[in-house]
């Protein structure tokens, strides 16, 4: 496969895994606004900010409306879902013949929906219309494309990006949360509003599943243990980096070449993180620390792939 | 209206204008032509809101598969559908037998032509194409002189644009030997053509044109170096910024060949690769979709970013093919195109089957005395231009633009020829709710590999203003499916 029909692979789906987090993310923000008792909006949606990346121009100003208008629609902010959604629609236009048409049709029909008329008037009546529009959207592209693409080396960066991004996000999210949900914890206050604990799970989708793995009594240890370690939850840390390491090595196999051991070896220490550690060990130790850990190694895991894939020099490659 | 058919039609028809100009669909009686009858009946007998709702369901088909060409400059929504118009332009066994067997000899003797200049030079030296017309094309590539092409075909992919006039005549108006563009558009129209009236294409007889991407691959493949019995083929386009990076995605896709831009392309001791995720990886044949100037800095123009460098240097090693040749242009240059008769004469010894519009020379003197006398009834176009641009339409011009582009012939009278304006003939389009006649042209798409292979029908396209001539897409202009009977 081409190199650059890789990378735009990669980047297609990487944008719109960030776009539906966004949406998630803003759609548990906006409603534990309405419930009474909690921290101001203004700090929920710095917060919110800070798990999304801290991104620049998305100051709070004061009205929630502008502001999730904002973070939805403005096309000029690399911190918006309209951007991620067009970003995805970009590189996915660049690689038209490798994706399938249906797939191209989905994305196509998403960004076309973003940018109608119809949607700012869906926005008027409700918001969380359009963001759960949007949610389907990206599951239908990502339905379509398990049922009609190949899933050859270019289904494995597609797959790649996409758990990448999320290990990363959902790595970000933790670690913006833990001090003041696990340190809670450490002081053995039990306290913790429920709907704040619920509206961390919601973040990733995880809240039935938990509640299939531990029942309706959410503990921060247990929210921990879920979210990072559980081996069968598709938004868990760990789960996502199974797949990331399961996509490299299918791209090898595919490809028949040697992998660097720079970049097998990273993927293994992470996999073996997250695999041989218990979630007593993680909150003995320095939680914050780990999760930190966890990121630096899915940004090394992105430079080495991009290393040895996209970028190559040609004496190496003439070399081999 | 007028008698013949049943009363329903005539709120179909409206006033439809009817003059000297050839009419597809009509006869100048009013009359419907036999080939039409029963699209026309197929037509009134659907409810106004039926043929509306159609017309959206294919807007709708077009826009959800990116069919779309760029406008470029604006920020928002700078992609608009393709203009396509529901109602087919039907074309008889016939007539299209003439046209396929027209354009075989056409296409066959230019690339003989093409050889011989890049070769021997024998029709310049028999006087029968002046010299100093060839060699002061601006397409004609001096690199390749004495150049080898794989089996002789200069031009594997052509489309030919052509008339027909008041006469029911087809002529052939110019002949695009470069990277002709447009079939993605013929075959996407079939399809939603089939979508939006499968009942029509029950009562008629439509030759298929569907498989006109495996016999471009079979085209492309036939072309390969010796020595490489399965070619890597890869289709070579400038990038998303350009306006037919759609049809580059699918033609692609349609053929499963990979679409390679410049960047992709190494090349190390004169072989052509390609940068993969498993490594560099060995091309063989490019269908290229970059003009001559944009291919390779080393060669042609320096300040390319566009194409890899090194290319030619491997296409000349006769490691790589690349499709079209380069230089090709020299042939569609519009002032050699007035010899092409001569040159069927002279390589076939036949008689032209499709004959060519009246063309004035304005580097002979007589010609241009002739043609600056009479500006206003003709239309001027510069040789090397396509796209419908750097023309005078004599009928349509101020006083002040004639003066001006007389001046332009004086200072460079090759770069002009002139031919009279021509009433070519209109086809009836989905106005509103009405049929209006609109003037059209007809494209078919010719393929060289082994033999020329034409698949029958071609892009209709359609000056959709009323009373305009100009059909190209980049000035308004949209399309039509072609159909080409079994009868």
């Amino acid at each position: 496969m081409l190199s650059r029909v890789a990378d735009s692979l990669y980047w297609m789906s990487r944008y719109l895994e960030r776009a539906e987090n966004t949406v998630r993310q803003l759609d548990v923000t906006m409603s534990l606004m309405l419930d009474a008792g909690g921290a101001d909006e203004e700090t929920r949606w710095n917060h919110m900010l800070a798990a999304l990346g801290k991104h620049s121009k998305m100051d709070w100003n004061g009205n929630l409306e502008e502001m999730a208008h904002k973070l939805i629609f403005d096309n000029l902010s690399p911190a918006s879902v309209t951007y991620c959604i067009t970003g995805a629609r970009e590189n996915a236009r660049q690689v038209r013949e490798e994706i399938s048409s249906e797939q191209w049709q989905r994305l196509n029909r998403l960004y076309h929906q973003m940018h109608s008329p119809h949607a700012q008037a869906q926005f008027n009546s409700s918001i969380s219309d359009v963001l759960a529009s949007v949610v389907d959207g990206i599951h239908l592209f990502q339905g379509v494309g398990a049922s009609t693409m190949i899933h050859g080396q270019g289904w494995q960066f597609i797959r790649l990006g996409r758990y990448l991004e999320r290990a990363y996000a959902t790595a970000t999210l933790l670690e913006v949360n833990q001090s003041e949900i696990f340190h809670s914890h450490l002081r053995e206050d039990s306290g913790y509003p429920y709907l704040e604990l619920v509206g961390l799970l919601r973040c990733c989708t995880a809240f039935e599943a938990y509640c299939q793995v531990y029942t309706a009594d959410l503990t921060p240890a247990r929210i921990l243990e879920f979210l990072l370690l559980n081996r069968d939850f598709p938004h868990a840390i760990r789960y996502s980096v199974d797949c990331v390491r399961y996509a490299i090595e299918s791209i090898q196999r595919s490809g028949g070449r040697r992998p660097p051991v720079e970049l097998s070896s990273g993927i293994g220490r992470l996999h073996a993180m997250l695999g041989y550690t218990s979630v007593q060990e993680i909150l003995s130790g320095d939680p914050a620390e780990f999760l930190h850990t966890i990121r630096e190694q899915c940004l090394r895991i992105h430079e080495l792939i991009y290393s040895y894939y996209v970028q190559y020099s040609i004496q190496s490659a003439l070399a081999v | 209206m007028s008698a013949g058919h049943p009363v329903e039609l005539d709120s179909l028809f409206g006033d439809y204008l009817l003059d000297q100009a050839f009419d597809e669909m009509r006869e100048a009686s009013g009359e419907l032509r036999p080939q039409y009858r029963a699209l026309a009946e197929t037509l009134a007998g659907l409810p106004a809101p039926e043929l509306q709702r159609r017309k959206q369901s294919a807007d709708l088909a077009f826009l959800n598969q990116g069919i779309t060409f760029t406008v470029y400059g604006r920020e928002e929504g700078t992609e608009r559908i393709f203009p396509y118009d529901l109602i087919p332009r039907l074309i008889t066994a016939a007539e299209w037998d003439r046209i396929e067997r027209g354009l075989t000899q056409r296409i066959t003797a230019l690339n003989l032509f093409l050889r011989d200049v890049y070769s021997d030079g024998k029709i310049l030296n028999d006087h029968v194409i002046p010299r100093e017309l060839v060699y002061s094309c601006k397409h004609y590539r001096r690199q390749m002189r004495g150049l080898q092409v794989p089996r002789n075909v200069y031009i594997a992919v052509v489309g030919s644009d052509l008339l027909r006039l008041s006469n029911g005549e087809f002529v052939v108006l110019e002949d695009n030997l470069r990277v002709p563009s447009g079939v993605s558009y013929m075959l996407t129209n079939r399809r939603v053509m089939k979508r939006t009236f499968p009942e029509m294409f029950h009562s008629y007889g439509v030759r298929p044109i569907e498989h006109y991407p495996q016999l471009l691959l079979a085209t492309l493949r036939s072309l390969a170096p010796e020595g490489r019995p399965e070619p890597n083929i890869v289709l070579l386009t400038p990038g998303v910024f350009n306006s037919a990076y759609f049809e580059h995605t699918y033609l692609a896709r349609q053929m499963g060949i990979d679409l390679v831009e410049g960047r992709d392309l190494v090349t190390h001791d004169n072989i052509v690769y390609m940068r993969t995720t498993d490594g560099l990886k060995r091309v063989d044949v490019i269908y290229r979709r970059v003009d001559d100037d944009f291919s390779d800095p080393l060669i042609f123009r320096g300040d390319s970013a566009l194409g890899c460098t090194g290319l030619f240097n491997a296409y000349r090693a006769g490691n790589v093919t690349v499709s079209n040749a380069f230089g090709t242009g020299l042939a569609d240059d519009k002032a050699v195109y007035a010899y092409v008769p001569q040159m069927i004469r002279y390589y076939l010894n036949e008689d032209t089957i499709l004959p060519n519009v009246e063309t004035f020379l304005l580097g002979d003197e007589l010609q241009r005395k002739h043609v600056i006398a009479n500006l206003e009834k003709l239309v001027v176009k510069a040789v090397g231009e396509s796209g419908g641009y750097g023309m005078l339409i004599g009928p349509q011009s101020t006083a002040q633009q004639r003066e001006e582009f007389a001046l332009q012939i004086e200072a460079n009278p090759r770069n002009y020829i002139a031919q009279p304006t021509l009433s070519f003939s209109r086809a009836p389009c989905l106005i509103g709710d009405r049929l209006e006649p609109r003037h059209v042209d007809l494209r078919p798409y010719i393929l060289f590999g082994d033999k020329v292979n034409i698949v029958p029908g071609g892009l209709t396209r359609v000056a959709l203003e009323k009373g305009s001539l100009v059909v190209n897409s980049s000035q308004g202009g949209g399309s039509k499916d072609t159909w080409v009977l079994e009868q």
